[in-house]
């Protein structure tokens, strides 16, 4: 009974200084001032749609192969034509909206819930845990991301779960390190003191005080990183290693169209449906950092 | 003083990183359940049972993990990074083969980056919210969403296949013979060699390839380069030289930029990361003979070795590369240099 009120006043501590709390809703309040975050919201909601509809949306089967009329170029009967397997491109382009969207959403909820748990625990334990969770978070930095990335997904085996879980092991340590540092910012604090002196415990102070404020810059590395993400498993699906056929994912659709120079339409269509997707994310996650970061926030 | 002393602390980390990446690999190498040794030997070689136990002593497979850890660590120190199953050959020998044709394709790439991606974010940071920063900052956010490998694809189509302005895949024309090797680099060893021909197909072969490589870190570098710039402008001593009266173009050029662009070495130097990352799929695309294209092989070939020793000697160039960026920054950073 008596913790709460004293909790309370505990954060009242906090000092008029500390901006990183109004900074995030703030945040969401200015969004609109962003026409950049708005576009890429925007985009992303109409991919979003693309991907519940698609059933609904697509002319054809986006499975179903029709050999009389394959490569045909884009025309009435088939808006973006079709594939060596007579398959319609724009039914799968559409279908391609339920495989890399929800992937690259997946596999970022789960790198930066894994991310913030180890380095949560780092930041705050610190000493030799930090040292080693850190120096482990710098092996795996050391690797290019794709190159990491291939090397797990040919390892386990080629398909798109592996690749997910590669994808995935490759970006938590970049938010365990985000993560850690806004602990330490935010550790020393006079108001994370004061919970600690009236006895809170520490996953208490972890997870009321100080993951809400870290969460700024997860937040915006997040959302650049959807897009990251649907970039290396479009990637991996390209080389062989993704998607297998015939799931009608982008990267694997558009390395159809490889060695076919005059039939364009094959390859053409699912790289643009990835690159106006991966755009959204990005126009956000940069709207988004300039709302959110105090250093270069317009004054006034 | 503080850099320099994070400095030392990373030299001094450099074999445990290095050590780290070798476990690393080694893990990952180990993920498969099935016996190691059919994924190091072809099938032929597996039903040779001098060859499978002269494989078993090389690489220690009856011994527990942590001693053919161990075992492969003593290989990796020798040099010995395996053989391929694709080519039959060393691994070490085959990279040693492709590096100069990624080195040449990077370093072409970069040259795009540091020349195009930095003005851009320049001129973004001094016309903030003009139109001028919106068009840089559109151009940036294409360069970072746009896959490298779609962008190759529909370049060739057009440039090569339709409009026939630019050479095919490959780093020249099958006609051409390569330049006697000095570096490894076709252009700078057909310049030696004076062969003015050479040099402008190996040129034109590259243009293509250099430019797709590059168009992810020319966004990401005039985006970083752009908050650099803000930063600074934002800071006491920018405000201090406004109040005397300079003009606009005055305070950017002789007090803003020298400071801003330092911290854009650093980002250069991670720069290359994703240059590495997007070298396996622009060299897959225009056929290009380097490390990324052979680690594309290995992988689709299933050939374990080779994937982890170019895993391995990318991830400790680019660590190396990190360093020697951070190094840079703290010999151009005056405060520290006047503080050592």
């Amino acid at each position: 009974m008596s913790e709460t009120p004293v909790a309370m006043s505990a954060q009242s501590f906090t000092p008029p200084a500390d901006k990183r709390v109004p900074a995030w809703r703030a945040g969401l309040r200015h969004l609109r001032r962003s026409h950049a975050a708005m576009i890429g919201l925007g985009i992303i909601f109409f991919w979003i749609f693309v991907a519940l509809f698609a059933p609904r949306l697509s002319p054809y089967d986006p499975l179903a192969q029709d050999l009389m009329h394959r490569l045909q170029p884009p025309s009435s009967t088939h808006w973006f034509g079709t594939d060596e397997l007579g398959r319609d491109i724009f039914s799968r382009v559409l279908y391609g909206a339920r495989i890399s969207m929800p992937l690259g959403m997946v596999v970022v909820a789960l790198s930066s819930l894994i991310g913030m748990i180890i380095g949560g625990i780092s930041g705050y334990v610190g000493g030799g845990v930090d040292e080693i969770i850190m120096r482990v978070a710098d092996v795996f930095l050391a690797f290019p991301s794709l190159v990491l990335a291939m090397a797990i997904t040919a390892a386990l085996g080629p398909g798109l779960n592996n690749a997910m879980l590669a994808i995935v092991v490759v970006l938590w340590p970049t938010y365990a390190r985000v993560i850690r540092g806004q602990v330490l910012a935010v550790k020393s604090r006079d108001y994370i003191e004061a919970a600690r002196a009236i006895g809170a415990p520490s996953r208490r102070i972890l997870l009321r005080h100080i993951f809400p404020n870290s969460y700024t810059p997860v937040f915006v590395k997040a959302s650049l990183d959807v897009g990251a993400a649907i970039l290396i498993a479009a990637g991996l699906s390209f080389i062989g290693l993704g998607a297998q056929p015939p799931i009608p994912e982008w990267g694997a659709m558009v390395s159809m169209g490889r060695q076919k120079f005059a039939q364009w339409w094959i390859a053409t269509f699912p790289g643009l449906a990835m690159f106006t997707v991966v755009m959204g994310f990005n126009f956000l996650g940069d709207g988004l950092r300039d709302l959110l970061d105090p250093r270069i926030r317009r004054q006034g | 003083m503080q850099l320099w002393q994070y400095i030392g602390r990373r030299l001094v980390l450099m074999p445990i990183l290095i050590i780290g990446i070798t476990l690393l690999a080694f893990i990952v190498s180990h993920l498969v359940p099935a016996d190691p040794l059919g994924m190091v030997l072809s099938e032929r070689a597996m039903n040779n049972p001098e060859i499978v136990a002269a494989y078993r002593a090389r690489w220690g497979y009856d011994l527990p993990l942590y001693q053919q850890y161990l075992v492969y660590v003593r290989n990796l120190a020798h040099g010995d990074l395996g053989d391929s199953i694709a080519t039959q050959r060393p691994v070490l020998q085959d990279l040693a083969q492709f590096f100069p044709a990624t080195l040449e394709l990077t370093l072409a790439a970069m040259m795009f980056t540091i020349f195009i991606g930095i003005p851009l974010g320049i001129i973004a940071g001094i016309y903030r919210d003009a139109w001028p920063d919106h068009v840089a900052r559109i151009l940036a956010l294409i360069g970072v969403s746009v896959p490298v490998f779609w962008l190759g694809l529909l370049l060739l189509n057009v440039f090569y296949f339709h409009l026939d302005w630019l050479p095919g895949p490959g780093r020249l024309d099958p006609d051409i013979p390569p330049p006697p090797p000095v570096t490894g680099l076709y252009t700078v060893d057909s310049l030696l060699a004076g062969q003015w021909t050479t040099f402008r197909n190996a040129l034109a072969h590259l243009f293509l390839p250099a430019l797709v490589l590059g168009s992810y870190t020319m966004g990401a570098v005039s985006r970083m380069t752009r908050s650099s710039l803000l930063d600074v402008l934002g800071q006491d001593y920018i405000r201090t030289a406004r109040a005397k009266g300079l003009s606009h173009r005055a305070v950017i050029l002789r007090h803003a930029l020298r400071n801003a662009l330092i911290p854009t070495v650093t980002i250069v130097g991670l720069a290359f990361g994703d240059l590495m990352s997007g070298a396996v799929l622009t060299e897959t695309i225009f056929s290009w003979p380097g490390m990324g294209r052979y680690a594309v092989m290995a992988a689709s070939f299933l050939d374990l070795q080779a994937i982890m020793g170019v895993t391995i000697i990318i991830a400790t160039v680019y660590i190396l590369v990190n360093l020697a960026a951070d190094i840079t920054y703290g010999l151009l950073d005056p405060r520290i240099r006047i503080g050592g």
